[in-house]
């Protein structure tokens, strides 16, 4: 048995050590990393996956920890990714989302692992939605995706979980301003946390105000949490069930799932066929292009345009 | 991508002295590293965070005492679970004679006062091991 098998088949067999190597693979783009995560692909689709979004302070970290311990109540295995930024000029990053989930390590029916978003726009890691699919493979029953503090337009959670919760905050009234032209439109379940803080109520209203504009029904629910003391955790929890038993009674989840497959396989065809349009120019053609870019000459949709011929070209030819 | 250095920095909970640790949080940042931060209660949780984490690096901070018994059950515990590709590096304040003794266990180096946070982050480098794909 190579050791490609080895690592697929313990992840199968729920070994979290195998999950977290192979979860590394993928970070690094190693070799053997895609081939192994479309051996685990047929293994995958049976968990529930949870987005949880929202600014930065809101206090995500804890209401997920909060979130996991009522589901392991329940008896679910749950893994939970946490991502953080990584600084944009150094490339480090500091993962203290752990910090606010010390009552989750040492048990065994719970895998947290913390990802840097490695210069990845959108509020995710790039590896994030592969890494969901390797703790599904591993049988986690929940998946809770915490995305990094998001502002305006970090929304890709939308395209990778079942459920999206936003989480906002008291006080944060310019925060749902700047909120309402994307963020909001991805909450499934909104949650005011901190509610013992004042101006809670006012927040909730203003929510539900905008919420009733958008037209949806249902119109998603805004329920008030004091996560650090557990207080409406289990509401949240059980909105969250709720929600999906609903869209899964409909086919509309079912339906959900194959958009996001949709859609990353296209954002892959973007970027493969990037990567091989820059593989296939050789210097001179990037020189001349670039010349032509430093000259005014060309505008860059016109470059762009001369580049993917030459890809045409090179494939013609083999 | 590029493979990233990624270290677990763990300090006691009980121990408040966490200036060290979380000044060293930045510089490895800003060396490149993802640094997971966190705080312990007992060895266990540190094995079983760097499991789940699949870190390079263990730093543990120790700055109240009674760290001998915390780097002898965690290496025992790393050589239990067969773990031999995570360095494991201290600091804090950790006596000369008892560096001694963590060497001979196999933690290398002890970071304590007066050390740069550059010479930390050059020991890792040279040191951090090859990790096998399983």
């Amino acid at each position: 048995m190579t050791e490609d098998d080895d690592l697929v088949s313990r992840v199968l067999a729920r070994d979290q050590r195998a999950g977290a190597r192979m979860i590394t693979l993928i970070e690094n783009d190693a070799p053997g990393a895609a081939s192994r995560l479309a051996e685990l692909f047929p293994h995958t689709g049976r968990a529930a996956v949870i987005g949880v979004t929202g600014p930065p302070g809101a206090g995500k970290s804890t209401l997920v920890e909060g979130m996991v311990r009522a589901w392991r109540d329940r008896g679910r295995t749950v893994g939970v990714l946490a991502v953080d930024p990584s600084s944009p000029f150094t490339g480090g990053a500091i993962l203290g989302d752990r910090i606010r989930m010390a009552s989750l390590t040492g048990d065994p029916g719970v895998y947290v692992r913390s990802m840097a978003s490695r210069a990845h726009l959108g509020g995710l890691a790039e590896a994030t939605p592969a890494a969901v699919r390797v703790l599904d493979a591993m049988g986690m029953d929940v998946i809770v995706v915490e995305t990094v503090g998001v502002g305006q337009s970090e929304i890709a959670i939308a395209g990778t979980a079942d459920c999206t919760v936003l989480v906002t905050m008291p006080g944060a009234g310019d925060g749902i301003q700047a909120m309402k032209a994307g963020v909001l439109e991805i909450g499934d379940v909104f949650v005011v946390n901190k509610a013992d803080r004042e101006g809670a109520l006012r927040t909730r209203r203003e929510l539900n105000a905008m919420l009733r504009m958008q037209d949806r029904t249902p119109r998603p629910v805004v329920l008030l949490t004091k996560a650090d003391m557990g207080d409406g955790v289990e509401q949240v929890v059980r909105q969250v069930e709720e929600f999906l038993d609903t869209r899964r009674g409909s086919g509309q989840l079912q339906k959900r799932r194959l958009r996001h497959l949709e859609r990353e396989a296209l954002e892959l065809i973007g970027a493969q066929a990037r990567r091989r349009t820059l593989a296939t120019l050789d210097q001179a053609t990037i020189d001349e292009l670039s010349e032509a870019l430093w000259e005014r000459r060309q505008d860059p949709a016109t470059v762009a345009a001369r580049a993917l011929a030459a890809l045409q070209w090179a494939d013609n030819d083999c | 991508m590029a493979n990233r250095i990624k270290v677990l920095l763990t300090k006691p909970t009980h121990d408040a002295h966490d200036r060290g640790a979380r000044y060293l949080a930045r510089k490895f940042r800003d060396a490149g590293f993802e640094v997971v931060f966190t705080n312990f209660l007992v060895a266990e949780e540190i094995i079983a965070t760097a499991l789940q984490e699949d870190v390079d690096v263990i730093g543990v901070s120790s700055s109240a005492g009674g760290h001998m018994p915390v780097f002898e059950e965690l290496m025992s515990g790393l050589a239990a679970a067969s773990v031999d590709d995570v360095l494991v590096i201290g600091g804090g304040i950790i006596p000369d004679v008892d560096a001694r003794v963590l060497a001979g266990l196999g933690v290398p180096a002890v970071f304590g006062p007066g050390a740069s946070a550059e010479s930390a982050v050059e020991f890792i480098k040279e040191h951090v091991r090859q990790r096998s794909a399983v």
